[in-house]
């Protein structure tokens, strides 16, 4: 199936996880957070949220900035 | 002296919050921020870019400096909101610096939608300081609905502008029971002095400092200068007089 993660589409397995989409992008295991079509999901739910065809993941981090 | 900044509960005994946009590298802004003396530094939340390397947050950890996330770009108070929840999550912190701009050119805050987000966030449980224009019955209004800081501008982000309008600067801080923090438009050590000597209780600058010629310098000036406002305010300034005064005996 097809997600958007950070804007950009990606194929993964159906039933992929957040955790999995995640890992497309990064390794890091602090200092990021997880949007889930506009609602955050927290790092003990990545395991256990699937995806579903065309979600939308954001992934982010902090910069410089402010 | 033994003179500390309280923010939510939390003592700060530097007065001078420093922002991490504009440094031309992290190691530019680490030997900035070390110079400036802060304790409390600001951050944005953006997606994640696989191909960059080293970390701001990697800088600011290795100085044990607090992180202030912001949500700069949000045009919405949903968008804040979301960006706020976002930093909480990334961060491990409930404080955030509350930013939520009308347009791109002028980057003023919008007070409709920052006023939402506030009350939003802070029936969420944040720590919130707000973004605001130099306007008192906002700033009045902000903490009644429970910040734990207001932030009015001196001027237009990045514009070096310094304080445009000193006296609404005095009005919010005559009537503020909460911190007020000088934020944005800051040009250079004068405008950090003026802005403690007008009261406010701290005084956060970025561009300043980042895209002087000399950040490290400038991060030094900047720390002296809010430190000698914060003096001079607590000293109390003589009144201005339209005559002179003379401080020699005038009879011989």
């Amino acid at each position: 199936m097809n997600v958007i993660i950070n804007g950009s589409a990606h194929e993964l397995p159906s039933g992929a996880t957040v955790a999995q989409a995640v890992l497309k992008l990064t390794e890091a295991g602090s200092g990021i957070a997880v949007a889930l079509n506009d609602e955050v999901v927290s790092r003990g739910a990545w395991d256990s949220t699937t995806l579903s065809e065309a979600d939308r993941v954001e992934v982010l981090t902090a910069v410089q900035g402010g | 002296m033994d003179d500390d900044l309280i923010i939510g509960g939390e003592k700060f005994s530097s007065r001078l919050i420093m922002g991490t946009g504009g440094a031309p590298s992290l190691e530019v802004l680490d030997q900035a921020l070390v110079a400036s003396g802060t304790e409390l530094t600001t951050v944005a939340m953006r997606r994640l870019d696989p191909a960059s390397r080293g970390s701001v947050l990697d800088v600011l950890r290795a100085r044990g400096i607090k992180v202030l996330p912001n949500t700069a770009g949000c045009f919405t108070a949903g968008e804040a909101v979301l960006t706020a929840r976002l930093a909480r999550e990334a961060l491990e912190t409930n404080w955030v610096k509350l930013e939520v701009i009308s347009d791109e050119r002028t980057l003023l805050p919008d007070p409709i939608e920052t006023f939402d987000a506030a009350e939003r966030l802070v029936a969420d449980g944040f720590v919130v300081l707000p973004y605001i224009g130099d306007d008192p019955a906002l700033a009045r209004r902000l903490e009644q609905a429970g910040c734990a800081a207001v932030m009015p501008l001196g001027a237009p982000i990045g514009s070096g502008l310094g304080i445009r309008n000193p006296h609404n600067i005095e009005l919010i801080v005559e009537a503020a029971g909460v911190p007020v923090i000088l934020d944005a438009g800051i040009g250079t050590a004068s405008d950090a002095a003026l802005a403690m000597e007008l009261g406010c209780d701290a005084v956060l600058l970025a561009t300043a400092v980042t895209r002087a010629q000399r950040p490290d310098l400038m991060a030094e000036a900047m720390r002296a200068a809010v430190r000698a406002g914060r003096a001079a305010r607590l000293a109390g300034r003589i009144p201005r007089r339209r005559y002179a005064e003379a401080s020699s005996p005038t009879h011989p």
